[in-house]
C-alpha cells in the first residue's frame, strides 16, 4: 500500500496555505498563495471569496505536487480558517452575494452599540459567551441582511446561505452547508451549552435562521470532495486558534497555549463545563472530536504583539527586518526604564478599555534605542503576564507551563523574558506550524489515521524550553511599573468617537 | 598626507579589471591588460585570493572574483534573522533525523550558535544558542570553513602549524585539515567523527543566499550508534541535512542547484 498523508488547509487572513503531514505529524510539503485585502472605506476590509477558492484549490495542488503525492494518497483533509470572517451566496448559482466581511472590520461598529442597546455590550454573554463586539459574525450577517439589497428578502425565502470562511470551503468542496462547533461559536448566534443556533438571540438580531449551517463537531468526516479532490474525505474544520490547541495537544484542562504573531491569542482548555469569565475573557470552544463531549475553554486575546515589532520597523526604522529587534534589544542589560504600551486601539483583554492609547512612559536622557526594543519585547511578555493572571483567577487552574507558536517564537531573547514575567516554563514545539497540524490531527482521527488522542499526545516534542531566571524582586518591581504605564494609557481618549 | 601604496592601487585594477569581464580572465590577460609584469601581478593575485578575493579556476587556471568580494557589499546576515527565516526547517530536519539541530554562523574564528533546536526525546536538553565551537574540530565549522569566503580570510590570520586537539581524532595538522576542506568542498557536506567529543558524530551542509555565497551552516549531531551504522555514517541522515540547507538557502533565495 502507497503512503498516506493529511492535508490540512489554513484559511488564514492574508493568505491560504495547504500543508501535507505524514503519520508521525511531520510537514511533507506546503503550498501558499496570498490574497487581495479589500479596504473599500477606513475600517473595512473585504476578501473576495472567489478568489480565496481559487487560491485554496492552487495551494492543495501545489503542496501535493511539491511532495509528489496523489491524491488518492490523502487519508483526509481538514480545514482551519481565520474566524469570524463573514460570507454569504446564493445556494444556487454558488456566486457570493458580496465580498467576505473579515473579522478586523469595523463597520457594525453603530450596529453593535443599537443591539446593545439599555442591557450593555454583555447582553448575549450569558448564552454565547462572547461580548458584544465588531468582530463577530452574527452582526456582520445582519449588517449584510440589511444593507445588500433584497438580500433580508431572498434569505427568507432560502435562497442564500451564510457561512464562515470553514463553510464555504466545505460547501465547495462537498456541497453540504455546515459548519463546526468552533466556528459557530465565533458567531454570538450558538448557544454554548445547547451547541445549537440560539433562537431567542437569533431573533433578537434578526437573523432568518433558514440561511445558517448545520452545526457539526470538529472532527467527523462532513462528506467527500468532488472536483479536484474528489474522494478524499473532508474530515474536520476548527478555527484557527481553536486547531491551534489541538495541534499544541493541549488535551488536558489547564493548558494553556500562545499563538505569537501579528497579534497574540492564549486559549487555556477549561474542559468540558464553560467557565464564565469575570476577567474579561472570552468564553469558546475548544473542539469537539466527534460524538465525544465538548470541550470548552477561556480565551485572552492581544491585538498588537507582533504588529509593535513591525510599528518599530516600519513607521520608526529602528530595524530593518523584525528578528533584528532581538539583536538591537540585546545590545543592553535591561529596559533602562522605559516601558511600552501599545493601546494602539485601546486595551483589550483583561482591561477592555476604549479609550486607552498608546504610550512610551519612563523617558530619560539614558534611553536609547536599544533599550526602547527591549521595552517591544517586554510588551508582548507583561500583555501575555496579565491575560495569564485572568485565567488562572477565572478557572482556578494554576497554569504550570506555556506552549507557544507563531513568527515571534523564533525570538529567543523573547521567549526568556516571557518565561521570567511568567515566572513559568514556556516550550516550544517541534512543530512551529501547529494550526494546521491540528486541523490534520482533527481530520486524521475522524477517519482513524491517528487511533486517539494520546497518540498525538505522544508525538508532540519539545523543540526549546525556556525557565524563569528572574530574580523575584525585579519581577514584581517590573510588573508594578507595567501597570504603572498601563494607568497612563486610559482616558486617553476623552469622548468615544464611536 | 602619506603617500598612496602602489600595490593597492594595482590591486584594486585588478578587482576592477575582473568585475568588467563576464568570463576568467588567464595570468597574461591580466597583465598585459594593466602593463604589469607578470611576476608582480601573480603576487598581488595570489595575496588576493587569499584573503578570498580572488578565485583561481581549478580546470583553466583563469581567476575571477571571489566570495569575499561578494561578501563586501552585502549587509552582514544577522543570526536572529537566520534563525527565524530557518525555524521551520531546522524543525522538520529534527523530526526527520531524531537528532538536535544547530545552525552556526562564523564569528571570530569560532562557529557562534544561533538556533539551536532539541533532539525529539523527550529528554532534559538546555538550550545552546550563543555558544562558540571551534571551526576545524565542528562538521558546522568544517563547512564554514570550506565554503564561507570569510572564514578563508579570517581564518588565515592565525596560521598556527598545529591546531588545538579535543579527543584523539581531531583534526590538528593544518595539511591534513586542508585535505579534509577539500573533500567539504567536493561533497558539498562536513561529518565530524568523534572529532570534539568522544562518541559524538555531526553532519553539516552550507546555507547560502541569494547570491549563492555560504552565509552560515546547518547540522545535526548526535550518538555515533545512532548516526553511523556498520558502512559508516549513514547517508540517509546526510541527504536530511542537505535537504534543509538547501530549504533554507531558498528561503533566503538562492537559485535551487
Ligand atoms: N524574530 C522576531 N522577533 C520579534 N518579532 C518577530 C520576529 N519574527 C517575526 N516577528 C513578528 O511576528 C509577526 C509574524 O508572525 P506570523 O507569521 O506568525 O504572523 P501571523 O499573525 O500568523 O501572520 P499571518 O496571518 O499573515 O500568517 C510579525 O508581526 C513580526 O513582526
Amino acid at each position: 500500500m502507497t503512503t498516506q498523508y493529511v492535508a490540512a488547509i489554513d484559511q488564514g487572513t492574508t493568505s491560504s496555505r495547504c500543508i501535507i503531514f505524514d503519520y508521525d505529524g511531520r510537514i511533507v510539503s506546503v503550498g501558499q498563495r496570498e490574497h487581495r485585502q479589500i479596504f473599500p472605506q477606513p475600517g473595512w476590509v473585504e476578501h473576495d471569496a472567489s478568489e480565496i477558492w481559487d487560491n485554496v484549490q492552487l495551494v492543495v495542488e501545489e503542496a501535493l505536487d511539491q511532495g509528489s503525492i496523489t491524491r488518492d494518497q490523502l487519508a483526509a483533509v481538514g480545514i482551519t480558517n481565520q474566524r469570524e470572517t463573514t460570507l454569504v451566496w446564493d445556494r444556487e448559482t454558488g456566486e457570493p452575494v458580496h465580498n467576505a466581511i473579515v473579522w478586523q472590520d469595523t463597520r457594525t461598529n453603530e450596529l453593535i452599540h443599537e443591539l446593545a442597546g439599555t442591557a450593555g455590550q454583555e447582553r448575549f454573554r450569558e448564552r454565547c459567551g462572547l461580548p458584544l463586539a465588531t468582530y463577530f459574525s452574527g452582526p456582520k450577517l445582519r449588517w449584510l441582511l440589511e444593507e445588500v439589497p433584497g438580500l433580508r428578502e431572498r434569505a427568507e425565502r432560502g435562497e442564500v446561505l451564510f457561512g464562515t470562511m470553514d463553510t464555504w470551503l466545505i460547501w465547495k468542496l462537498t456541497g453540504r452547508h455546515v459548519t463546526d462547533v468552533t466556528n459557530a461559536s465565533r458567531t454570538m448566534l450558538m448557544n454554548l451549552r445547547t451547541l445549537d443556533w440560539d433562537s431567542s438571540i437569533l431573533e433578537d438580531m434578526g437573523i432568518p435562521a433558514d440561511v445558517l449551517p448545520e452545526i457539526a463537531s470538529s472532527a467527523e468526516v462532513y462528506g467527500e470532495a468532488t472536483g479536484f479532490l474528489a474522494g478524499v474525505p473532508v474530515a474536520s474544520a476548527l478555527g484557527d486558534q481553536h486547531a491551534a490547541l489541538v495541534g499544541q495537544t493541549c488535551f488536558d484542562p489547564g493548558e494553556v497555549k500562545g499563538t505569537y504573531g501579528t497579534g497574540t491569542f492564549l486559549v487555556l482548555n477549561t474542559g468540558t463545563t464553560p467557565v464564565m469569565s469575570s476577567n474579561g475573557l472570552l468564553t469558546t470552544l475548544g473542539y469537539k472530536i466527534g460524538d465525544q463531549p465538548a470541550v470548552y475553554a477561556l480565551e485572552g486575546s492581544i491585538a498588537v504583539t507582533g504588529s509593535l515589532v513591525q510599528w518599530i520597523r516600519d513607521n520608526l526604522g529602528l530595524i530593518s527586518s523584525a528578528p533584528e529587534i532581538e539583536t538591537l534589544a540585546r545590545t543592553v542589560e535591561d529596559n533602562g526604564g522605559c516601558y511600552i504600551v501599545p493601546a494602539f486601539s485601546g486595551l483589550f483583554a483583561p482591561h477592555w478599555r476604549s479609550d486607552a492609547r498608546g504610550v512610551m512612559t519612563g523617558l530619560t536622557g539614558y534611553v536609547t534605542k536599544g533599550h526602547i526594543a527591549r521595552a517591544v519585547l517586554e510588551a508582548t511578555a507583561w500583555q501575555t503576564r496579565e491575560v495569564v493572571d485572568a485565567m488562572r483567577q477565572d478557572s482556578g487552574d494554576d497554569l504550570a507551563t506555556l506552549k507557544v507558536d507563531g513568527g515571534m517564537t523564533a525570538d529567543n531573547l523573547l521567549m526568556q523574558i516571557l518565561a521570567d514575567v511568567l515566572d513559568i516554563g514556556v516550550v516550544r514545539p517541534m512543530v512551529a506550524e501547529t494550526t494546521c497540524l491540528g486541523a490534520a490531527y482533527a481530520a486524521g482521527l475522524a477517519v482513524g489515521f491517528w487511533p486517539d488522542l494520546e497518540t498525538l499526545r505522544a508525538k508532540w516534542h519539545k523543540a526549546a524550553e525556556w525557565s524563569p531566571a528572574m530574580d523575584p524582586q525585579i519581577r514584581s518591581r517590573e510588573y508594578h511599573n507595567w501597570q504603572k504605564a498601563v494607568q497612563r494609557t486610559l482616558g486617553w481618549i476623552e469622548r468615544d468617537t464611536a | 598626507m602619506p603617500g598612496r601604496i602602489q600595490s593597492i592601487e594595482r590591486a584594486a585594477a585588478i578587482l576592477r579589471l575582473m568585475a568588467g569581464g563576464a568570463r576568467g580572465l588567464s595570468l597574461a590577460e591580466i597583465s598585459r591588460s594593466l602593463d604589469l609584469p607578470k611576476g608582480t601581478t601573480l603576487g598581488i593575485l595570489r595575496t588576493l585570493q587569499h584573503v578570498g578575493f580572488v578565485e583561481q579556476d581549478e580546470a583553466t587556471g583563469q581567476y575571477q572574483l571571489g566570495g569575499g568580494v561578494l561578501r563586501l557589499g552585502t549587509r552582514y546576515l544577522d543570526g536572529n534573522e537566520l534563525r527565524t527565516r530557518a525555524l521551520n526547517w531546522a524543525d522538520s530536519l529534527a523530526a526527520r533525523s531524531g537528532e538536535s539541530v544547530r545552525i552556526g554562523t562564523l564569528h571570530e574564528e569560532r562557529v557562534l550558535v544561533v538556533h539551536h533546536v532539541f533532539r525529539p526525546d523527550d529528554s532534559r536538553q538546555t538550550l545552546e544558542v550563543g555558544t562558540l565551537l571551534p571551526l576545524h574540530a565542528s562538521a558546522l565549522g568544517k563547512t564554514l570553513m570550506a565554503f564561507d569566503p570569510l572564514a578563508l580570510a579570517e581564518e588565515s590570520e592565525f596560521e598556527r602549524p598545529e591546531l588545538p586537539g579535543y579527543t584523539e581524532r581531531t583534526i590538528t595538522s593544518r595539511t591534513a585539515l586542508t585535505a579534509e576542506l577539500e573533500s567539504v568542498r567536493a561533497n558539498g557536506w562536513a561529518a565530524e567523527l568523534e572529532e570534539l567529543v568522544e562518541g559524538e558524530v555531526a553532519i553539516a551542509a552550507p546555507i547560502r543566499d541569494r547570491r549563492g555565497t555560504a552565509v552560515g551552516a546547518i547540522g545535526l549531531s548526535g550518538a555515533v550508534e545512532r548516526l553511523c551504522d556498520d558502512r559508516g555514517l549513514r547517508m540517509d541522515q546526510v541527504s536530511y541535512v542537505r535537504d534543509a540547507a538547501r530549504s533554507i538557502s531558498r528561503e533566503l533565495g538562492a537559485h535551487p542547484w
